[in-house]
Protein backbone atom coordinates (compact mmCIF):
# COMPACT_ATOMS: atom_id res chain seq x y z
CA UNK A 1 0.00 0.00 0.00
CA UNK A 2 1.19 3.56 -0.61
CA UNK A 3 2.44 5.88 2.13
CA UNK A 4 -0.25 7.28 4.41
CA UNK A 5 1.12 10.62 5.66
CA UNK A 6 -0.82 12.38 8.41
CA UNK A 7 -3.64 14.58 7.14
CA UNK A 8 -5.63 17.40 8.75
CA UNK A 9 -9.03 18.48 7.44
CA UNK A 10 -9.64 22.03 8.71
CA UNK A 11 -13.24 23.24 8.53
CA UNK A 12 -12.48 26.94 8.11
CA UNK A 13 -10.05 28.96 6.06
CA UNK A 14 -8.69 30.63 9.22
CA UNK A 15 -7.86 27.22 10.71
CA UNK A 16 -6.24 26.12 7.46
CA UNK A 17 -4.10 29.29 7.27
CA UNK A 18 -2.97 28.93 10.89
CA UNK A 19 -2.12 25.27 10.44
CA UNK A 20 0.04 25.70 7.35
CA UNK A 21 1.74 28.75 8.77
CA UNK A 22 2.86 26.78 11.85
CA UNK A 23 4.25 23.92 9.79
CA UNK A 24 4.41 23.34 6.06
CA UNK A 25 1.62 21.07 4.80
CA UNK A 26 1.03 19.89 1.25
CA UNK A 27 -2.56 20.63 0.21
CA UNK A 28 -4.80 18.00 -1.31
CA UNK A 29 -7.78 19.09 -3.41
CA UNK A 30 -9.06 16.44 -5.86
CA UNK A 31 -5.95 14.32 -5.32
CA UNK A 32 -5.48 13.37 -8.98
CA UNK A 33 -1.88 14.52 -8.86
CA UNK A 34 -1.17 14.17 -5.15
CA UNK A 35 -2.48 10.61 -4.73
CA UNK A 36 -0.07 9.51 -7.44
CA UNK A 37 2.75 11.14 -5.45
CA UNK A 38 1.99 9.17 -2.26
CA UNK A 39 2.71 5.98 -4.19
CA UNK A 40 6.30 7.28 -4.28
CA UNK A 41 6.53 6.74 -8.04
CA UNK A 42 6.51 10.43 -8.87
CA UNK A 43 8.79 12.65 -6.81
CA UNK A 44 9.00 12.81 -3.04
CA UNK A 45 6.23 11.76 -0.67
CA UNK A 46 4.76 14.74 1.22
CA UNK A 47 5.38 14.70 4.97
CA UNK A 48 2.10 16.27 6.11
CA UNK A 49 -1.06 16.96 4.24
CA UNK A 50 -3.86 19.48 4.58
CA UNK A 51 -7.17 18.45 3.04
CA UNK A 52 -8.96 21.41 1.44
CA UNK A 53 -12.24 19.60 0.78
CA UNK A 54 -14.13 21.20 3.68
CA UNK A 55 -13.21 24.76 2.76
CA UNK A 56 -16.43 25.95 1.19
CA UNK A 57 -14.88 29.40 0.59
CA UNK A 58 -12.92 27.71 -2.21
CA UNK A 59 -16.07 26.46 -3.98
CA UNK A 60 -18.54 27.94 -6.40
CA UNK A 61 -18.50 29.75 -9.72
CA UNK A 62 -20.00 33.24 -9.78
CA UNK A 63 -20.45 36.19 -12.07
CA UNK A 64 -18.98 39.41 -10.68
CA UNK A 65 -19.36 42.84 -12.25
CA UNK A 66 -16.77 42.37 -14.97
CA UNK A 67 -15.28 38.98 -14.21
CA UNK A 68 -16.06 35.34 -13.56
CA UNK A 69 -14.78 34.06 -10.22
CA UNK A 70 -14.05 30.33 -10.12
CA UNK A 71 -13.39 28.72 -6.73
CA UNK A 72 -10.11 26.79 -6.62
CA UNK A 73 -11.96 23.58 -5.71
CA UNK A 74 -14.13 23.70 -8.85
CA UNK A 75 -13.71 20.41 -10.69
CA UNK A 76 -13.51 20.04 -14.45
CA UNK A 77 -17.02 18.61 -14.30
CA UNK A 78 -18.22 21.69 -12.35
CA UNK A 79 -16.69 23.93 -15.02
CA UNK A 80 -18.23 21.91 -17.88
CA UNK A 81 -21.65 22.05 -16.24
CA UNK A 82 -21.51 25.70 -15.17
CA UNK A 83 -23.91 27.88 -17.17
CA UNK A 84 -21.69 30.89 -16.40
CA UNK A 85 -18.57 29.22 -17.80
CA UNK A 86 -20.41 27.88 -20.84
CA UNK A 87 -21.70 31.32 -21.68
CA UNK A 88 -18.66 33.45 -20.86
CA UNK A 89 -15.64 31.13 -20.93
CA UNK A 90 -16.28 28.50 -23.62
CA UNK A 91 -12.53 27.99 -24.23
CA UNK A 92 -12.04 27.01 -20.58
CA UNK A 93 -14.99 24.61 -20.83
CA UNK A 94 -13.37 23.10 -23.92
CA UNK A 95 -10.06 22.70 -22.11
CA UNK A 96 -11.81 21.08 -19.11
CA UNK A 97 -13.48 18.61 -21.45
CA UNK A 98 -10.10 17.40 -22.76
CA UNK A 99 -8.62 16.63 -19.33
CA UNK A 100 -8.24 12.93 -18.52
CA UNK A 101 -11.53 11.05 -18.65
CA UNK A 102 -14.71 11.25 -16.55
CA UNK A 103 -13.04 9.85 -13.42
CA UNK A 104 -10.36 12.57 -13.55
CA UNK A 105 -12.77 15.37 -14.52
CA UNK A 106 -15.04 14.56 -11.58
CA UNK A 107 -12.18 14.94 -9.09
CA UNK A 108 -9.44 17.13 -10.58
CA UNK A 109 -9.73 20.84 -9.76
CA UNK A 110 -8.72 24.06 -11.46
CA UNK A 111 -6.74 25.12 -8.38
CA UNK A 112 -4.90 21.79 -8.47
CA UNK A 113 -4.00 22.21 -12.13
CA UNK A 114 -2.59 25.66 -11.37
CA UNK A 115 -0.65 24.68 -8.24
CA UNK A 116 0.65 21.48 -9.77
CA UNK A 117 2.41 23.71 -12.32
CA UNK A 118 2.99 21.08 -14.96
CA UNK A 119 4.17 22.66 -18.23
CA UNK A 120 1.52 20.43 -19.85
CA UNK A 121 -1.35 21.59 -17.60
CA UNK A 122 -4.19 22.02 -20.07
CA UNK A 123 -6.01 24.97 -18.50
CA UNK A 124 -2.89 27.06 -17.96
CA UNK A 125 -2.48 28.53 -21.48
CA UNK A 126 -6.21 29.37 -21.46
CA UNK A 127 -5.84 31.25 -18.17
CA UNK A 128 -2.85 33.16 -19.55
CA UNK A 129 -4.63 33.99 -22.82
CA UNK A 130 -7.66 35.31 -20.92
CA UNK A 131 -5.54 37.49 -18.58
CA UNK A 132 -6.83 35.54 -15.58
CA UNK A 133 -5.66 36.42 -12.08
CA UNK A 134 -4.97 33.86 -9.36
CA UNK A 135 -6.27 35.01 -5.96
CA UNK A 136 -4.24 33.48 -3.13
CA UNK A 137 -4.53 33.79 0.63
CA UNK A 138 -2.64 33.20 3.87
CA UNK A 139 -2.57 34.52 7.44
CA UNK A 140 -1.24 37.73 5.89
CA UNK A 141 -4.41 38.24 3.83
CA UNK A 142 -5.19 37.93 0.16
CA UNK A 143 -3.19 38.93 -2.90
CA UNK A 144 -3.71 38.59 -6.62
CA UNK A 145 -1.14 37.20 -9.03
CA UNK A 146 -1.57 37.56 -12.81
CA UNK A 147 -1.56 34.12 -14.46
CA UNK A 148 1.29 35.24 -16.68
CA UNK A 149 3.51 35.73 -13.59
CA UNK A 150 2.35 32.66 -11.67
CA UNK A 151 4.58 29.92 -13.09
CA UNK A 152 8.15 30.94 -12.33
CA UNK A 153 10.13 27.90 -13.49
CA UNK A 154 9.85 24.17 -14.03
CA UNK A 155 7.13 23.13 -11.56
CA UNK A 156 7.66 26.22 -9.41
CA UNK A 157 5.13 28.96 -8.73
CA UNK A 158 4.81 32.37 -7.12
CA UNK A 159 2.85 30.76 -4.26
CA UNK A 160 4.47 31.02 -0.81
CA UNK A 161 4.63 27.74 1.16
CA UNK A 162 1.90 28.95 3.53
CA UNK A 163 -0.43 30.27 0.82
CA UNK A 164 -3.47 28.62 -0.73
CA UNK A 165 -5.09 29.31 -4.07
CA UNK A 166 -8.59 30.59 -3.28
CA UNK A 167 -10.12 31.40 -6.65
CA UNK A 168 -9.41 32.39 -10.21
CA UNK A 169 -10.75 35.66 -11.61
CA UNK A 170 -11.22 35.81 -15.34
CA UNK A 171 -11.98 39.34 -16.58
CA UNK A 172 -14.85 39.62 -19.05
CA UNK A 173 -13.60 41.63 -22.00
CA UNK A 174 -16.21 42.78 -24.52
CA UNK A 175 -15.58 41.34 -27.98
CA UNK A 176 -12.83 38.98 -26.82
CA UNK A 177 -12.52 35.66 -28.62
CA UNK A 178 -10.47 32.78 -27.24
CA UNK A 179 -9.53 29.57 -29.02
CA UNK A 180 -8.15 26.40 -27.42
CA UNK A 181 -6.38 23.47 -29.09
CA UNK A 182 -4.81 20.36 -27.58
CA UNK A 183 -2.77 17.75 -29.38
CA UNK A 184 -2.19 14.47 -27.56
CA UNK A 185 -1.84 10.78 -28.32
CA UNK A 186 -5.50 9.96 -27.99
CA UNK A 187 -8.67 11.79 -27.16
CA UNK A 188 -8.99 10.81 -23.51
CA UNK A 189 -6.42 10.43 -20.74
CA UNK A 190 -3.58 11.93 -22.81
CA UNK A 191 -0.99 14.39 -21.56
CA UNK A 192 -0.59 17.17 -24.12
CA UNK A 193 2.23 17.14 -26.66
CA UNK A 194 1.15 20.65 -27.62
CA UNK A 195 -1.52 22.82 -26.02
CA UNK A 196 -2.40 26.31 -27.22
CA UNK A 197 -4.75 29.16 -26.42
CA UNK A 198 -5.06 32.32 -28.50
CA UNK A 199 -7.27 35.28 -27.74
CA UNK A 200 -7.94 38.65 -29.32
CA UNK A 201 -10.43 41.49 -29.51
CA UNK A 202 -11.98 42.12 -32.87
CA UNK A 203 -13.35 45.62 -33.42
CA UNK A 204 -14.80 45.06 -36.87
CA UNK A 205 -13.60 45.35 -40.42
CA UNK A 206 -11.49 48.51 -40.46
CA UNK A 207 -9.27 48.16 -37.41
CA UNK A 208 -7.26 45.03 -36.75
CA UNK A 209 -7.08 42.76 -33.72
CA UNK A 210 -6.07 44.15 -30.33
CA UNK A 211 -5.08 42.61 -26.99
CA UNK A 212 -3.77 39.55 -28.77
CA UNK A 213 -2.51 36.76 -26.50
CA UNK A 214 -0.72 33.67 -27.75
CA UNK A 215 -0.08 31.12 -25.00
CA UNK A 216 1.40 27.63 -25.26
CA UNK A 217 1.91 24.67 -22.94
CA UNK A 218 4.32 21.71 -23.25
CA UNK A 219 6.78 23.89 -25.16
CA UNK A 220 8.98 25.21 -22.32
CA UNK A 221 9.58 24.58 -18.59
CA UNK A 222 6.43 26.64 -17.87
CA UNK A 223 3.36 27.55 -19.87
CA UNK A 224 4.40 30.61 -21.87
CA UNK A 225 3.20 33.67 -23.74
CA UNK A 226 4.84 34.14 -27.11
CA UNK A 227 5.14 37.91 -27.31
CA UNK A 228 7.00 37.97 -30.63
CA UNK A 229 3.99 36.33 -32.27
CA UNK A 230 1.54 38.56 -30.41
CA UNK A 231 3.41 41.58 -31.84
CA UNK A 232 2.82 40.33 -35.40
CA UNK A 233 -0.89 39.79 -34.78
CA UNK A 234 -1.52 42.98 -32.83
CA UNK A 235 -3.27 45.49 -35.10
CA UNK A 236 -3.39 42.93 -37.94
CA UNK A 237 -6.17 40.93 -39.58
CA UNK A 238 -6.09 37.12 -39.79
CA UNK A 239 -5.10 37.01 -43.47
CA UNK A 240 -3.09 34.16 -45.08
CA UNK A 241 0.01 36.40 -45.15
CA UNK A 242 -0.29 37.28 -41.47
CA UNK A 243 -0.87 33.64 -40.59
CA UNK A 244 2.26 32.56 -42.50
CA UNK A 245 4.34 35.23 -40.79
CA UNK A 246 2.97 34.43 -37.33
CA UNK A 247 3.44 30.66 -37.73
CA UNK A 248 7.02 31.15 -38.99
CA UNK A 249 7.82 33.42 -36.05
CA UNK A 250 6.32 30.89 -33.64
CA UNK A 251 8.45 28.07 -35.06
CA UNK A 252 11.56 30.26 -34.88
CA UNK A 253 10.86 31.35 -31.29
CA UNK A 254 9.79 28.19 -29.50
CA UNK A 255 12.47 25.94 -28.09
CA UNK A 256 10.67 22.80 -26.96
CA UNK A 257 12.49 19.69 -25.76
CA UNK A 258 12.65 16.05 -26.83
CA UNK A 259 11.05 13.78 -24.27
CA UNK A 260 9.16 10.50 -24.01
CA UNK A 261 5.97 12.06 -25.33
CA UNK A 262 7.35 13.82 -28.38
CA UNK A 263 10.33 15.30 -30.19
CA UNK A 264 11.20 19.00 -30.24
CA UNK A 265 10.83 19.15 -34.04
CA UNK A 266 7.38 17.57 -33.92
CA UNK A 267 6.25 19.96 -31.21
CA UNK A 268 7.53 23.01 -33.07
CA UNK A 269 5.88 21.98 -36.35
CA UNK A 270 2.57 21.10 -34.74
CA UNK A 271 2.52 24.27 -32.67
CA UNK A 272 2.99 26.36 -35.81
CA UNK A 273 0.34 24.37 -37.66
CA UNK A 274 -2.12 24.79 -34.79
CA UNK A 275 -1.65 28.58 -34.81
CA UNK A 276 -2.03 28.70 -38.59
CA UNK A 277 -5.32 26.76 -38.35
CA UNK A 278 -6.69 29.02 -35.63
CA UNK A 279 -5.91 32.09 -37.76
CA UNK A 280 -7.37 30.47 -40.88
CA UNK A 281 -10.60 29.63 -39.05
CA UNK A 282 -10.77 33.17 -37.66
CA UNK A 283 -10.17 34.67 -41.10
CA UNK A 284 -12.71 32.36 -42.70
CA UNK A 285 -10.46 31.42 -45.65
CA UNK B 1 -6.21 7.39 12.73
CA UNK B 2 -9.47 8.93 11.67
CA UNK B 3 -12.95 7.58 12.10
CA UNK B 4 -14.79 7.78 8.81
CA UNK B 5 -18.46 6.91 8.33
CA UNK B 6 -20.06 6.47 4.95
CA UNK B 7 -22.51 4.31 3.01
CA UNK B 8 -21.35 1.41 0.87
CA UNK B 9 -23.98 -0.09 -1.38
CA UNK B 10 -26.65 1.27 0.92
CA UNK B 11 -25.17 -0.05 4.18
CA UNK B 12 -23.59 2.28 6.74
CA UNK B 13 -19.94 1.48 7.54
CA UNK B 14 -17.41 2.94 9.96
CA UNK B 15 -13.66 2.54 9.66
CA UNK B 16 -10.80 3.67 11.87
CA UNK B 17 -7.90 4.20 9.49
CA UNK B 18 -5.25 6.76 8.49
CA UNK B 19 -7.03 9.63 6.69
CA UNK B 20 -4.82 9.34 3.62
CA UNK B 21 -5.62 5.65 3.08
CA UNK B 22 -6.98 5.22 -0.42
CA UNK B 23 -10.68 4.43 -0.75
CA UNK B 24 -9.53 1.46 -2.86
CA UNK B 25 -7.54 0.03 0.08
CA UNK B 26 -10.34 0.66 2.55
CA UNK B 27 -12.78 -1.20 0.31
CA UNK B 28 -10.46 -4.12 -0.39
CA UNK B 29 -8.44 -4.45 2.82
CA UNK B 30 -10.61 -3.03 5.57
CA UNK B 31 -14.06 -3.92 4.27
CA UNK B 32 -13.22 -7.07 2.30
CA UNK B 33 -14.90 -5.77 -0.85
CA UNK B 34 -12.42 -6.97 -3.45
CA UNK B 35 -14.53 -6.13 -6.50
CA UNK B 36 -12.71 -2.88 -7.30
CA UNK B 37 -9.31 -3.83 -8.70
CA UNK B 38 -5.93 -2.13 -8.61
CA UNK B 39 -4.57 -2.01 -12.15
CA UNK B 40 -2.18 0.92 -12.08
CA UNK B 41 -2.66 2.81 -8.84
CA UNK B 42 -2.35 6.12 -10.67
CA UNK B 43 -5.64 6.99 -12.30
CA UNK B 44 -4.84 5.66 -15.76
CA UNK B 45 -6.71 2.36 -16.03
CA UNK B 46 -10.08 2.73 -14.28
CA UNK B 47 -10.04 -0.82 -12.85
CA UNK B 48 -10.71 0.71 -9.42
CA UNK B 49 -13.71 2.78 -10.60
CA UNK B 50 -16.55 3.19 -8.09
CA UNK B 51 -19.44 5.63 -7.94
CA UNK B 52 -19.06 8.36 -5.28
CA UNK B 53 -22.16 10.52 -4.73
CA UNK B 54 -23.36 9.73 -8.24
CA UNK B 55 -20.05 10.39 -10.04
CA UNK B 56 -17.48 7.88 -11.29
CA UNK B 57 -14.10 8.20 -9.56
CA UNK B 58 -10.89 6.19 -9.48
CA UNK B 59 -10.88 4.86 -5.92
CA UNK B 60 -7.05 4.70 -6.02
CA UNK B 61 -7.02 8.52 -6.14
CA UNK B 62 -9.52 9.22 -3.33
CA UNK B 63 -8.22 9.56 0.25
CA UNK B 64 -10.70 8.13 2.74
CA UNK B 65 -10.80 11.42 4.70
CA UNK B 66 -12.77 12.87 1.79
CA UNK B 67 -15.40 10.10 1.91
CA UNK B 68 -16.89 11.03 5.31
CA UNK B 69 -20.69 11.11 5.05
CA UNK B 70 -20.76 10.17 1.38
CA UNK B 71 -22.35 7.43 -0.70
CA UNK B 72 -20.17 4.80 -2.39
CA UNK B 73 -21.42 2.21 -4.86
CA UNK B 74 -19.22 -0.71 -5.90
CA UNK B 75 -19.70 -3.67 -8.22
CA UNK B 76 -20.80 -5.78 -5.23
CA UNK B 77 -23.94 -3.64 -5.05
CA UNK B 78 -25.11 -4.19 -8.61
CA UNK B 79 -26.83 -7.57 -8.27
CA UNK B 80 -30.23 -7.47 -6.58
CA UNK B 81 -30.71 -9.72 -3.59
CA UNK B 82 -33.91 -11.76 -3.80
CA UNK B 83 -35.37 -14.73 -1.95
CA UNK B 84 -33.88 -16.99 -4.64
CA UNK B 85 -30.39 -15.51 -4.28
CA UNK B 86 -28.75 -12.63 -6.13
CA UNK B 87 -30.03 -11.61 -9.55
CA UNK B 88 -27.57 -9.90 -11.89
CA UNK B 89 -28.48 -6.42 -12.97
CA UNK B 90 -29.14 -5.87 -16.68
CA UNK B 91 -25.59 -4.64 -17.34
CA UNK B 92 -23.95 -7.68 -15.78
CA UNK B 93 -26.33 -9.89 -17.74
CA UNK B 94 -25.52 -8.03 -20.96
CA UNK B 95 -21.74 -8.36 -20.36
CA UNK B 96 -22.24 -12.13 -19.95
CA UNK B 97 -24.36 -12.45 -23.08
CA UNK B 98 -22.26 -10.18 -25.32
CA UNK B 99 -18.89 -11.53 -24.14
CA UNK B 100 -17.94 -8.22 -22.55
CA UNK B 101 -15.57 -9.86 -20.04
CA UNK B 102 -12.51 -12.03 -20.63
CA UNK B 103 -9.89 -11.99 -17.85
CA UNK B 104 -12.27 -9.84 -15.83
CA UNK B 105 -9.78 -7.40 -14.32
CA UNK B 106 -11.31 -4.35 -15.99
CA UNK B 107 -14.88 -5.59 -15.60
CA UNK B 108 -15.86 -4.20 -12.17
CA UNK B 109 -14.64 -0.75 -13.21
CA UNK B 110 -16.27 -1.01 -16.64
CA UNK B 111 -19.54 -2.03 -15.05
CA UNK B 112 -19.51 0.93 -12.67
CA UNK B 113 -18.62 3.41 -15.44
CA UNK B 114 -21.40 1.91 -17.55
CA UNK B 115 -23.83 1.88 -14.61
CA UNK B 116 -23.28 5.60 -14.07
CA UNK B 117 -23.68 6.21 -17.82
CA UNK B 118 -27.06 4.45 -17.84
CA UNK B 119 -28.18 6.06 -14.56
CA UNK B 120 -27.44 9.48 -16.08
CA UNK B 121 -29.78 8.62 -18.94
CA UNK B 122 -27.22 7.42 -21.52
CA UNK B 123 -28.55 5.52 -24.53
CA UNK B 124 -27.21 2.92 -27.00
CA UNK B 125 -25.09 5.51 -28.87
CA UNK B 126 -21.63 4.19 -29.78
CA UNK B 127 -19.70 7.47 -29.43
CA UNK B 128 -21.36 8.39 -26.14
CA UNK B 129 -20.67 4.92 -24.70
CA UNK B 130 -17.02 5.06 -25.77
CA UNK B 131 -16.67 8.49 -24.13
CA UNK B 132 -18.22 7.17 -20.92
CA UNK B 133 -15.67 4.32 -20.70
CA UNK B 134 -12.70 6.34 -22.01
CA UNK B 135 -11.10 6.21 -18.54
CA UNK B 136 -11.33 2.40 -18.39
CA UNK B 137 -8.67 0.32 -20.11
CA UNK B 138 -9.21 -3.27 -21.23
CA UNK B 139 -6.27 -5.44 -22.35
CA UNK B 140 -8.44 -8.33 -23.57
CA UNK B 141 -11.66 -7.57 -25.40
CA UNK B 142 -10.78 -4.84 -27.88
CA UNK B 143 -13.74 -2.91 -26.40
CA UNK B 144 -16.24 -3.81 -29.14
CA UNK B 145 -18.07 -6.41 -27.07
CA UNK B 146 -18.06 -4.15 -24.03
CA UNK B 147 -19.64 -1.35 -26.06
CA UNK B 148 -22.18 -3.85 -27.46
CA UNK B 149 -23.03 -5.05 -23.97
CA UNK B 150 -23.62 -1.51 -22.70
CA UNK B 151 -25.69 -0.66 -25.79
CA UNK B 152 -27.72 -3.83 -25.23
CA UNK B 153 -28.40 -2.92 -21.60
CA UNK B 154 -29.26 0.63 -22.64
CA UNK B 155 -31.84 -0.66 -25.14
CA UNK B 156 -33.43 -3.05 -22.66
CA UNK B 157 -33.87 -0.30 -20.09
CA UNK B 158 -34.35 2.96 -21.98
C1 LIG C 1 -5.04 9.71 -15.42
C2 LIG C 1 -4.78 11.18 -15.31
C3 LIG C 1 -5.00 11.98 -16.42
C4 LIG C 1 -4.75 13.36 -16.35
N1 LIG C 1 -4.98 14.11 -17.46
C5 LIG C 1 -4.69 15.44 -17.43
C6 LIG C 1 -4.90 16.24 -18.59
O1 LIG C 1 -5.36 15.76 -19.64
N2 LIG C 1 -4.58 17.56 -18.52
C7 LIG C 1 -4.10 18.14 -17.38
O2 LIG C 1 -3.83 19.33 -17.37
N3 LIG C 1 -3.90 17.39 -16.26
C8 LIG C 1 -4.19 16.07 -16.27
N4 LIG C 1 -3.97 15.30 -15.14
C9 LIG C 1 -3.41 15.95 -13.93
C10 LIG C 1 -4.44 16.38 -12.89
O3 LIG C 1 -5.64 15.69 -13.04
C11 LIG C 1 -4.72 17.89 -12.95
O4 LIG C 1 -3.52 18.61 -12.82
C12 LIG C 1 -5.71 18.32 -11.87
O5 LIG C 1 -6.24 19.57 -12.18
C13 LIG C 1 -5.11 18.38 -10.48
O6 LIG C 1 -6.12 18.85 -9.59
P1 LIG C 1 -6.40 18.10 -8.20
O7 LIG C 1 -7.46 18.87 -7.52
O8 LIG C 1 -6.65 16.67 -8.42
O9 LIG C 1 -4.99 18.34 -7.51
P2 LIG C 1 -4.29 17.63 -6.25
O10 LIG C 1 -3.70 16.35 -6.67
O11 LIG C 1 -5.19 17.63 -5.08
O12 LIG C 1 -3.15 18.71 -6.03
C14 LIG C 1 -2.19 18.99 -7.05
C15 LIG C 1 -1.12 19.93 -6.50
O13 LIG C 1 -1.67 21.20 -6.27
C16 LIG C 1 -1.61 21.57 -4.88
N5 LIG C 1 -2.89 22.25 -4.61
C17 LIG C 1 -4.14 21.80 -4.96
N6 LIG C 1 -5.08 22.72 -4.65
C18 LIG C 1 -4.42 23.79 -4.13
C19 LIG C 1 -4.85 25.07 -3.63
N7 LIG C 1 -6.14 25.43 -3.65
N8 LIG C 1 -3.91 25.91 -3.14
C20 LIG C 1 -2.59 25.55 -3.14
N9 LIG C 1 -2.14 24.36 -3.61
C21 LIG C 1 -3.03 23.49 -4.08
C22 LIG C 1 -1.36 20.28 -4.16
O14 LIG C 1 -0.63 20.48 -2.99
C23 LIG C 1 -0.56 19.48 -5.17
O15 LIG C 1 0.78 19.83 -5.12
C24 LIG C 1 -4.25 13.93 -15.16
C25 LIG C 1 -4.05 13.13 -14.04
C26 LIG C 1 -4.30 11.75 -14.10
C27 LIG C 1 -4.08 10.90 -12.90
S1 LIG D 1 -5.95 1.37 -10.25
FE1 LIG D 1 -7.04 3.20 -10.09
S2 LIG D 1 -7.05 3.91 -12.11
FE2 LIG D 1 -5.78 2.17 -12.27
S1 LIG E 1 -11.35 -8.35 -19.79
FE1 LIG E 1 -9.24 -8.46 -19.37
S2 LIG E 1 -8.75 -6.36 -19.14
FE2 LIG E 1 -10.76 -6.28 -19.85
Amino acid sequence: MPAEPPVASPATLADAYALIQREPHTPIAGGTDLMVRITGELGSIPERIVDLARLDDLRGISLERSAVAIGALSSYTDIRRSAICREHLPALVEAAATVGAAQIQNRGTLGGNIANASPAGDTLPVLIAMDAAIVVGSVRGERTIPADDFWTGYRTTALAPDELILRIRVPLVPGRETRFRKVGTRRAQAISKVVAAVSWRDHGRSSGWTQVRVAYGSMAPTPIRVRQVEAILEGAHPTPETADKAAAMLAATLQPIDDVRSTADYRRMVAARVLHRILRDAGGW
Amino acid sequence: MTTVRFLVNGAPVEVDVPGMRRLLDVLREDLGLTGAKEGCGEGECGACTVILDGEVVDSCLVPICQVEGRIVRTVEGLARRTGDGPVLDELQQAFLEAGGAQCGICTPGMLMAARQYLDAGGGPDDVAIRTAIAGNLCRCTGYTKIVEAIAQAASVHP
